[in-house]
């Protein structure tokens, strides 16, 4: 199919269709609710079910019911709506039932803003609903990765029977460039054995996350656990960059992985031996990946949008073996490429020791670059 | 000179939709009535094999357990919101959620008025027992005024912990709302009666004419601190007054259902 | 007049011994048998004299299904029917 220019909320929405997409349940929230829109045209023309719930947590269990049927079922959301699904995300792993959600971040905390932002690392990648669970988050840089993501995501979810999010900021969401769909998929006729449909011909199944004896739900956090070790084994994915003799290895992911590349062919342009490393996998993180590059590297620098969120799972990959330095934007604002290349340059003069406060230092500089007292 | 002429018959057995498990319920609660009668209405329809079960969070939480159907199991007042999800993939099934009244009234409010007012095609069968049994017997949305409870332990004061809700009344409001009644399990007579609208609930789904519910009065003995006898004579003297029983919404076309 | 006998069966792997059924029992033949204990440690229904007419109240009241009732109608045959016209 040609490249064609195409919105990031409509060509996630229309990747998940062609993806296979049966049921789509979702709440308009902004700055995702382009894909809610497209997806109440496409999905009712094409006989599938759409609909919009009366909010996020009817959403979420509406998708929850319909992934206990075995269907390919999706929702979308943005940060503050995310926060409401949790409740929902926290039983769907604890039934073992696959979906898929789409989170377009925007600024937090509370209503923050609807500007795009990388906030919702830490209730994504580590959690955010209650118990021990493991859910995979892929997060696109491009339309075209968003596209790709979209589509790798719900065959991810049905392979682990395993939750997968594709954690895109709101520049993702709302951009347009040149990309391709795929060509449509035929829907799937067959639905596992787990499946909740009717126990016609079999005996009846049960879709729970109640485990009242201690030691079965033991046993089902474990095997949730080794199907997550093997997540960890077989899907880590990132994107590399300029790494081979990288002396300075950015880390970013999404937009600040993007923006951050654009720094570090200006910074490579000027001599100075820098590489990129984008995980695309947050969950999975690329943690082997991260700690063979620190045999090689004099530092990191770690590019957010938020207040260094993936900071911690960086420094614990490099586990230190070199400093590992921050910069970020946050409250919705996109870090500019200048940013990013100072912050380089200022790394290849003066390194950070091991062990430096980076985030109290960052906050000074950020302080610093601010006049005439805005903040 | 005669011959006697003998004829035996099963009067009653065991429903084959109710599985061979003995429930978890209180002597006495009429959970396991209601339990009871949604099977038997399953079988005499025919459609155990096309059911799908959503229970709730409450007393009825392991009701899973108890059906021959497949089942899930709903977060604590979001069963309609999943029965829908299931309902709108499987259009042909039969969903029905089995909730209580601190799931439905109070965290699930939601859920079941839009469920309602969508005009979801599944059956709900609503437990109304004025108080939370599960977590042993705190006020709920449809403790009565003056009733005592672990969580208003001098009587519910309306003044500062508002009035019950009459839930069958306010869904009845709603367009989306085919069949919504109430009827109680305190005597036989009234039992065949909530027999006959759980029937007719489930046939209205069965005949794609939208949200179906009956509200069904229902005992707490251990929480009340009352013998289940004296718990049905609680019902009928304390509960019916303030929740009447009645047809609240039957819709025209449910009117001209017949039911073989 | 054609004689009605019942009976009930009480599954006791059921039976919680909650009284419902005795309350509720029309010819006041049933108790809880204070000679058996359930499983669970109940005392289960019972017939506790002649009298069922197996009208099936009982199981209708009963919240664990744990009753089956039956019923047997005796009607006299007649020798001759022509006589009762």
């Amino acid at each position: 199919m040609a490249k064609e220019l195409l919105k990031g909320n409509i060509a996630i929405a229309e990747a998940a269709i062609r993806a296979g997409l049966e049921a789509y349940f979702g709440y308009p929230i902004t700055p995702q609710t382009e894909l809610l829109e497209w997806m109440s045209k496409r999905m009712p023309e094409l006989g599938r079910i759409f609909l919009q719930a009366e909010s996020e947590l009817a959403a979420i269990n509406m998708v929850y019911g319909a992934a206990c049927t075995g269907a390919r079922v999706m929702s979308s959301s943005s940060s503050p709506g995310v926060s409401l699904m949790m409740e929902g995300l926290s039983y769907i792993a604890g039934t073992e039932v696959p979906m898929v959600l789409v989170d377009v971040m925007r600024g937090g905390p509370g209503l923050g803003n609807i500007a795009p932002s990388q906030g919702d690392y830490f209730q994504m990648v580590h959690g955010g609903g209650h118990g021990d669970y493991y859910p995979i988050a892929l997060a696109p840089a491009s339309v075209q990765e968003a596209i790709d993501l979209t589509v790798l995501s719900f065959d991810l979810a049905e392979k682990y029977r395993s939750i997968v999010f594709v954690l895109a900021d709101g520049s993702i969401g709302q951009m347009m460039e040149p990309a391709e769909l795929p060509e449509m998929r035929p829907m799937k006729k067959e639905y596992p054995a787990w499946a909740t449909r009717g126990a016609q011909g079999r005996p009846r199944n049960i879709l729970t996350s109640i485990y009242v004896d201690a030691e079965d739900e033991e046993q089902t956090n474990l095997r949730l656990l080794r199907r997550w070790k093997e997540i960890e084994t077989n899907e880590v994915r990132y994107r590399a960059y300029y790494l081979d003799d990288a002396e300075i290895v950015v880390v970013g992911f999404g937009t600040a992985g993007r923006v951050a590349l654009s720094a570090v062919r200006t910074a490579r342009a000027q001599g100075i031996p820098v590489g990129l490393l984008r995980p695309i996998t947050l969950r999975p993180f690329p943690t082997q990946q991260i700690r063979e590059l620190a045999k090689q590297a004099q530092s990191f620098l770690v590019v957010e949008m938020n207040g260094g969120q993936m900071l911690d799972d960086v420094r614990l990959a490099v586990a230190g073996q070199a400093p590992v330095d921050f910069y970020g934007r946050m409250g919705g604002v996109v870090p500019m490429s200048e940013e990013i290349e100072r912050e380089i340059q200022r790394l290849a003069h003066n390194p950070v020791p091991l062990y430096a406060d980076v985030r109290q230092a960052w906050m000074q500089r950020l302080l610093q670059t601010k006049t005439k007292g805005a903040w | 000179m005669t011959t006697p002429q003998v004829q035996r018959q099963i009067v009653y057995r065991r429903p084959k939709a109710l599985n061979d498990v003995p429930t978890h319920y209180c002597p006495g609660c009429t959970h396991g009535i209601a339990h009871r009668l949604v099977a038997e209405v399953l079988d005499e329809m025919g459609v155990i094999e096309k059911t799908i079960g959503v229970a709730s969070v409450g007393c009825s939480v392991f009701g899973y357990n108890y059906f021959e159907c497949d089942f899930v199991e709903a977060p604590h007042g979001r069963a309609p919101a999943m029965a829908t999800g299931i309902k709108r993939v499987i259009p042909d099934s039969i969903v029905f959620t089995y909730q209580g009244d601190g799931d439905l009234v109070s965290i699930g409010m939601g859920e079941i008025t839009h469920a309602a007012a969508r005009g979801e095609n599944i059956t709900v069968v609503f437990i109304n027992n004025a108080i939370y049994g599960m977590t042993g017997g705190q006020m709920a949305p449809t403790t009565l005024p003056g009733q005592k409870t672990t969580s208003s332990q001098n009587g519910r004061d309306v003044k500062r912990m508002g009035y019950p809700i009459r839930m069958s009344e306010m869904l009845a409001t709603l367009d989306g709302a085919s069949y919504v009644v109430r009827r109680s399990l305190h005597d036989p007579a009234n039992i065949r009666k909530a027999k006959k609208a759980i029937r007719t609930a489930f046939e209205v789904q069965h005949q794609g004419l939208g949200f179906s519910l009956v509200e069904l009065l229902s005992t707490c003995p251990i929480n009340w601190g009352m013998s289940p006898v004296e718990a049905l004579k609680w019902v009928e003297e304390h509960m019916v007054p303030v929740y009447p029983l009645g047809d609240y919404k039957v819709s025209p076309t449910v009117a001209a259902l017949r039911i073989r | 007049m054609p004689r009605v006998r019942g009976w009930i069966e009480v599954d006791e792997s059921h039976c919680k011994g909650c009284g419902l059924c005795v309350a509720a029992c029309p010819q006041d033949v049933m108790h809880l048998d204070p000679e058996r204990l359930t499983s669970q440690g109940y005392h289960p229904a019972a017939l506790k004299s002649e009298g069922c007419t197996g009208c099936g109240i009982c199981a209708i009241v009963c919240p664990d299904a744990a009753l089956t009732v039956f019923r047997e109608v005796i009607a006299p045959q007649r020798q001759a029917t022509a006589a009762a016209a």
